[in-house]
């Protein structure tokens, strides 16, 4: 050993302590123990908003636990899948707990996640010097829809494969290399087993893979720029003189980890209530349709993607194919706003010009806009769900033409949902904003 | 600044407009499906779900499978192996095989122009409300080739089978009331023709059995998921308490 390490301070005892030392001496144990959880610091005014990071970590896990024990018994075959599938619910000892905690898993991941993107917008943890987090936050966001997507084809039912149907025919819209990409994708002229097969490899390999580690990027660069807070404050411009941590800042461990159990345990009552009462949940977490085994010879009479993606969806919908005279008419439009709606979350944290970060001390524009997004996004959900026949028809008159209103709607909708980024320079620059406190309210 | 206000006003009004439509959604989506009667589901009567499996071997696994249930899962209803190999087992199936008719897909194809489909989850798909209805809403018509109709199922392609229990229905007008642009439109009603070897409550009875079967056989787990669920909220309740008075201790000390 080229350099003695110092002793740990303060020093452990017993046979577990022994083997702790030996450990540290030959790899970085209390080192990373105290820099990523005893002794990070983490602002000590964290409200509701602050569980959902934690909880997005249980999911995740909850999510590879069951996954796991889910491909013990599972047929990635056209012919087997939707059978082993319910073999599971019926068959395999505790088979259909396993499978409702991860359906129900998949939709509570995102509830988690857009709750967790809330309290990112509302109090800038987007901002200077958390861009990277926040990208690192979104590249786990897409990972996630992919995961989702691939998933939802496994079960073979009616929904999943006239989801996926729709969804991959959606790449066909891009212009010139569209129908390619389309057959590339699906390794087939069709959904079939060669697609499956690869959706399988996708969704229990692939992507978990990515997921897992941008997880852990994501963690690291939190633990580099330290977390922000609802006054969106920095807590290390006030550091105790005499140990240098920060006065407003606690231990992650054991303040958080104790307060987070707390949050945990209120998630999982949620949690499991659906699992265990609900686990269809009206027909939003698992279709009923998807009680039908796949058949590629009749189209449902309503296909919609589950609730996470209707946001999305309703945007795809709602822009026209022919959007001018001198265009050609394709679906790319919509595909490509539906795309930017995704992406545009990458470039936020250039997009704010505000000097505070928090909503507590924005302006009245920024507190309207960001209203009027959310409102936007939870109605666009709504729309996903529905067929756009479901609020009726406009006056047969000049402009509308008797077009149906919830198109309409969606596309004022879609509208709000990327004016609140693009025009976020202009607003967040003239805001009238609130000074900032100096030290945080606890 | 006259156009930011412009901008807020319009797009604070869109979000009322669509805050003030949602409720709409729901009167507007179920207008043309005829209203459905409830089923009594009771999983934990034994005896109607002994009676519905019963009912469901002797008349529905003729002609449909359901290829993801086992004879054997039937020792969950209380039956015991020497019961469901004597009464229940009427193919050539074996005690662990699943519930196949005995009917060949390809004869299927020629007699009835198509394979009757699997009934594993019907219940799940369509849901039992709509089973109960559905099974008790076969009336007579001259226009379809089987000479039977269903208003739940628009050109369905099977016969009415229980009509020995029911007996025939005619679909008769009922009276009018004002329809689209004051026209006056006929109000339809199923009424009986030919009573069956059952009365009206009995054959309710006998097709509630059956729902109430073909809905635990759509989910089997379904009891033991709310009995289990019950003790996990109750563990988790007391948990709770442990985790609320711990963060408190911990906390005493953030100021």
């Amino acid at each position: 050993m080229a350099v003695q390490k110092p002793a740990i301070d303060p020093p452990i005892g017993g046979p577990l302590g022994k083997l702790i030392v030996w450990t540290d001496q030959r790899f970085p144990l209390m080192a990373l123990y105290k820099s990523q959880v005893s002794e990070y610091y983490a602002p000590k005014n964290f409200n509701l908003w602050y569980y959902f990071g934690s909880l997005a970590m249980v999911v995740l896990v909850l999510q590879i636990v069951t996954g796991i024990f889910l491909t013990m018994n599972y047929k990635p075959d056209a012919k087997l899948a939707f059978g082993s599938v319910e073999y599971i619910m019926r068959d395999v000892s505790w088979g259909w707990l396993i499978r409702y905690m991860h359906s129900t898993g998949a939709s509570m991941f995102f509830i988690v996640v857009y709750l967790h993107m809330m309290r990112g917008l509302m109090y800038g943890s987007y901002r200077k010097p958390r861009e990277l987090l926040w990208i690192f936050g979104c590249m786990i966001y897409l990972c996630l829809m992919a995961e989702a997507f691939f998933g939802y084809l496994l079960p073979w039912g009616q929904m999943s494969y006239w989801g996926a149907q729709v969804i991959i025919n959606l790449f066909a819209a891009i212009p010139l290399i569209g129908p390619d990409l389309a057959i590339w994708v699906r390794g087939d002229f069709n959904i079939g087993d060669a697609t499956l097969n690869r959706f399988f490899a996708f969704h229990v390999i692939a992507i978990p893979l990515v997921l897992l580690g941008l997880v852990a990027a994501h963690l690291m660069a939190l633990h580099e720029v330290g977390s922000n807070n609802p006054d969106g404050i920095e807590i290390n411009k006030h550091l105790d003189p005499k140990t240098g941590t920060p006065l407003d800042g606690i231990p992650f461990h054991p303040y958080y980890t104790v307060k987070d159990i707390m949050g945990v345990v209120v998630f999982l009552m949620v949690f499991t209530a659906i699992v265990f009462f609900a686990p269809e949940m009206g027909g939003y977490f698992l279709e009923g349709p998807n009680f039908v085994p796949a058949n590629p010879l009749q189209t449902p009479a309503h296909i919609a993607p589950v609730w996470y993606f209707t946001p999305f969806y309703a945007m795809l919908r709602a822009v026209p194919s022919e959007l001018a005279s001198f265009l050609p008419a394709t679906q790319f439009y919509g595909v490509a706003v539906m795309g930017g709606a995704v992406m545009i979350l990458f470039v936020l944290p250039w997009l704010d010009r505000g000097k505070v970060k928090s909503v507590r001390y924005r302006g009245p524009i920024f507190r309207w806009f960001l209203t009027a997004f959310v409102i936007s996004f939870v109605i666009l959900g709504y729309l996903g769900v529905v067929p756009t026949t479901v609020w009726g028809q406009m006056p047969k008159m000049w402009p509308f033409d008797g077009m149906d209103v919830a198109t309409l709607v969606a596309r004022v909708l879609t509208i709000i949902y990327f004016a609140f980024f693009l025009l976020m320079p202009w607003y967040t620059a003239k805001d009238k904003e609130l000074p900032e406190p100096e030290r945080v309210n606890y | 600044m006259k156009t930011i206000r412009t901008l807020l006003r319009n797009c604070a009004a869109t979000a009322m407009t669509a805050i003030a439509l949602t409720p709409m959604a729901g009167l507007a989506s179920g207008g043309a499906e005829p209203p459905l009667d409830r089923a009594p589901i009771n999983l934990h009567d034994q005896a109607s779900l002994q009676r519905g499996a019963r009912n469901f071997v002797n008349y529905c696994l003729n002609c449909h499978n359901a290829a993801y249930m086992r004879y054997s899962a039937l020792t969950k209803i209380g039956l015991t192996e020497a019961q469901i190999k004597e009464n229940l087992i009427l193919t050539d199936s074996k005690f662990t095989d699943a519930m196949i008719s005995s009917l060949e897909p390809a004869d299927a194809k020629e007699w009835f122009g198509g394979v009757p489909p699997d009934l594993t989850l019907v219940a799940r798909v369509r849901g039992s409300d709509w089973v109960y209805t559905f099974l008790r809403s076969f009336y007579r018509s001259d226009e379809s080739p089987t000479g039977w109709a269903n208003p739940l199922f628009p050109g369905v392609a099977m016969p009415h089978v229980l009509h020995d229990l029911q007996g025939t229905q005619a679909m008769v007008k009922a009276g009018e009331r004002p329809g689209h642009g004051g026209k006056p439109e006929a109000v339809m009603k199923l009424a009986v023709e030919r009573p069956g070897t059952m009365t009206q409550a009995e054959y309710d009875r006998f097709v509630g059995d059956l729902v109430n079967y073909l809905t635990y056989m759509g989910e089997p787990a379904r009891g033991e998921r709310t009995q289990l669920g019950v003790l996990v909220l109750l563990f988790l309740t007391v948990f709770f308490f442990i985790a609320y008075f711990l963060k408190h201790e911990y906390w005493k000390d953030v100021k």
